[in-house]
């Protein structure tokens, strides 16, 4: 018996969206990365825009993103996806432009270049995975690593008078008058997985509207990084990350 | 149509041609000596009428890589700066090279190290044509001495980067940059419309369309291997460079006894040198590298085979006379003249200096 004798077309609820690839992900099981690239894919499906949209892929774990979702890609230099962003979109305003950073790339290395073209109001959307740790290069501090945390560069846990605080960046972003929607959302669970889908939606199209720069932050897990489990890293996220980082929009104009 | 001559500014004639190249962007961050470039685009809004995209960076390091992503978009885009601006750039000039981007820099240079000065300087040869940012890769260099050079180079600098894919970088000085002159602009062309870049572009990142594979713009290869292939390939294409695109001036060459070798404002200085030197019978040429990068070493070899001895009269401690003598190979003495941190020397100076030679 084959597949397709089983699983007949008018009971298909789910299906993998036809821009992601079918290369093996390198990112870790349990990892938010590969959920959060599937709705990315899914969005620009179903606005069409298959042909139209360039993503930035950052230096850190999504580097390799453009191996994972079948459009164009620039790779930008660690922290300069806002940059890159703000060129292609200048130069191509008809095409949907979208960056992928990480806690490093967007709000340590790259804060300048996040900020400035927020706050001209560039119409590209952020999307910002905030796991609080540094994956790629193997779990070391990110600047948004809570207090207390063990890291490879904070072995006794983050703390103040060594690390300073973490840098919470939605609120710097929503108080900027470039911006026109900044949100927080998770995909730890199927609710919070439409939902974050939704922001991404929404960011597009806020994009293609002219309406500014979007960001949309994905508190996310790394378990890897965390060495958690997957579900223990979501009840830890759950406890830990989202008092310091809740979820919501901070700013949808 | 008549010619359209104008007196201007090296750094506004860069401008200019940027407009009437039909250039899609510029990107920059303002420094001594060269801000006129952004100035002028500024004041002359092209946007309004060829949509050129001009735009104020929050520095040096964004502007660099807003260059990357307009011509990983198949774009005509530029940026311009001077040496401490330059020395942000060079991760992103790394990666332009090694994505094999056609992008279109510029370096007005001034004293260095450091914040240094805002006066005229050449010691940013070694950063352009040794490399400056990390890895094997090579700029073409262009080496303007007139107002209407710099006009001029921008359209060589722009035709050879798209026809090699690979950044082209004019190599100016606040002099060339400040100077006024006389300069006839260059006809307009038209922009390209985005079917004619996507034929001239085929592997930019335009948006992907249903009849070719996804197009990535990177640099990233983690596989030992295969980054050498990469980086073989590389050194092949600038191999073909090095073999097609050399280019100089060589004054009075045939004859000299006694040669100069200079580029941009020192070869200026130079010519007056020269034509001192020949009023008293003296017989010395000058050859001026155009392309720094690939270097004349044939031609300034051919030339010392016939010579006593070479004068490289740089604004810098000596960094062009290591390519000089490389070209030489000994074969003849090559000494250094140089004046540095934003001094430039008159004639006189360098004349005694070449007198200093042909007496020993």
């Amino acid at each position: 018996m084959k597949p397709e004798d089983i699983i007949k077309q008018g009971e298909c609820v789910y299906k993998k969206p036809t821009l992601l690839t079918d290369v093996n992900m390198h990112y870790c099981p349990g990892c938010s990365h590969g959920v959060v690239h599937k709705l990315i894919a899914e969005v620009i499906e179903e606005m069409g825009m298959e042909d139209k949209a360039i993503g930035v892929s950052p230096v850190g774990c999504a580097v390799f993103a453009y191996n994972y979702i079948d459009i164009d890609w620039v790779q930008a230099a660690h922290g300069r996806a806002p940059s890159v962003a703000t060129a292609l979109k200048r130069l191509n305003p008809d095409n949907l432009i979208f960056t992928y950073q990480g806690d490093g790339d967007l709000a340590a290395i790259g804060t300048c270049e996040t900020i400035h073209a927020a706050n001209r109001g560039e119409n590209i959307a952020i999307i910002f995975i905030n796991n609080a740790i540094y994956g790629m290069t193997g779990g070391q501090m990110a600047p948004t690593t809570l207090l207390g945390m063990k890291t490879a560069t904070t072995p006794y846990g983050r703390r103040v008078d060594l690390n300073g605080h973490p840098l919470v960046m939605a609120p710097i972003m929503a108080q900027l008058d470039g911006t026109c929607y900044v949100t927080r959302q998770s995909v730890h669970t199927p609710v919070a997985v439409r939902k974050a889908k939704a922001a991404i939606r929404k960011a597009f199209e806020n994009s293609m509207a002219g309406k500014g720069t979007s960001m949309v932050e994905i508190v996310s897990t790394c378990n890897s990084g965390w060495k958690l489990t997957p579900s223990q890293s979501n009840e830890w996220m759950v406890e830990n990350m989202f008092k310091k980082y809740p979820l919501g929009d901070l700013k949808n104009e | 149509m008549e010619s359209d001559i104008r007196l201007m500014k090296g750094n506004e004639a860069l401008a200019h041609a940027m407009i009437r190249y039909g250039a899609d962007g510029y990107f920059g961050y303002p420094i001594t000596p060269q801000s006129e470039v952004l100035e002028t685009l500024e004041a002359e809004m092209p946007w309004e009428t060829t949509g050129m995209v001009v735009l104020q960076a929050e520095s040096e390091v964004a502007a660099i890589n807003m260059v990357y992503a307009g011509a990983g978009s198949g774009k005509a885009v530029c940026t311009s700066s001077s040496s401490p601006g330059m020395s942000l750039m060079q991760e992103g000039v790394s990666y332009i090279a090694a994505a094999e981007l056609p992008a279109l820099l510029i370096n007005c240079m001034r004293g260095g190290p450091g914040l240094g000065t805002i006066q005229p300087s050449q010691a940013d040869y070694f950063q352009t044509t040794k490399g400056g940012g990390h890895g094997d890769y090579r700029l073409i260099a262009l080496a303007p001495s007139s107002v209407q050079e710099m006009c001029d180079f921008v359209a060589l600098g722009w035709d050879l980067a798209f026809k090699y894919r690979n950044p082209a970088i004019i190599l100016a000085d606040g002099i060339v940059g400040q100077m006024m002159e006389k300069v006839v602009l260059p006809e307009p062309r038209r922009r390209r419309t985005q079917e004619e870049l996507i034929k001239q572009c085929p592997w930019a990142a335009t948006g992907k369309t249903k009849d070719r594979n996804r197009n990535v713009i990177t640099s990233l290869e983690l596989d030992a291997h295969a980054m050498e292939i990469i980086n073989n390939n590389l050194q092949e294409k600038y191999k073909t460079i090095e073999d097609n695109e050399v280019c100089y001036e060589a004054l009075n060459c045939d004859d000299c006894e006694y040669l100069l070798v200079a580029f941009g404002s020192m070869a200026r200085i130079c010519e007056k040198v020269m034509e001192l030197a020949r009023k008293q019978g003296l017989k010395v040429g000058l050859l001026r590298p155009i392309t720094l990068w690939p270097f004349p070493s044939k031609a300034i070899g051919e030339i010392a085979k016939h010579t006593k001895g070479i004068l490289v009269p740089e604004l810098s401690a000596g960094q062009m006379i290591e390519d000089v003598k490389l070209a030489v190979n000994c074969s003849v003495e090559v000494r250094h003249f140089g004046r540095l941190g934003g001094v430039v020397p008159n004639p006189d100076e360098v004349l005694d200096a070449l007198y200093n030679m042909m007496n020993k």
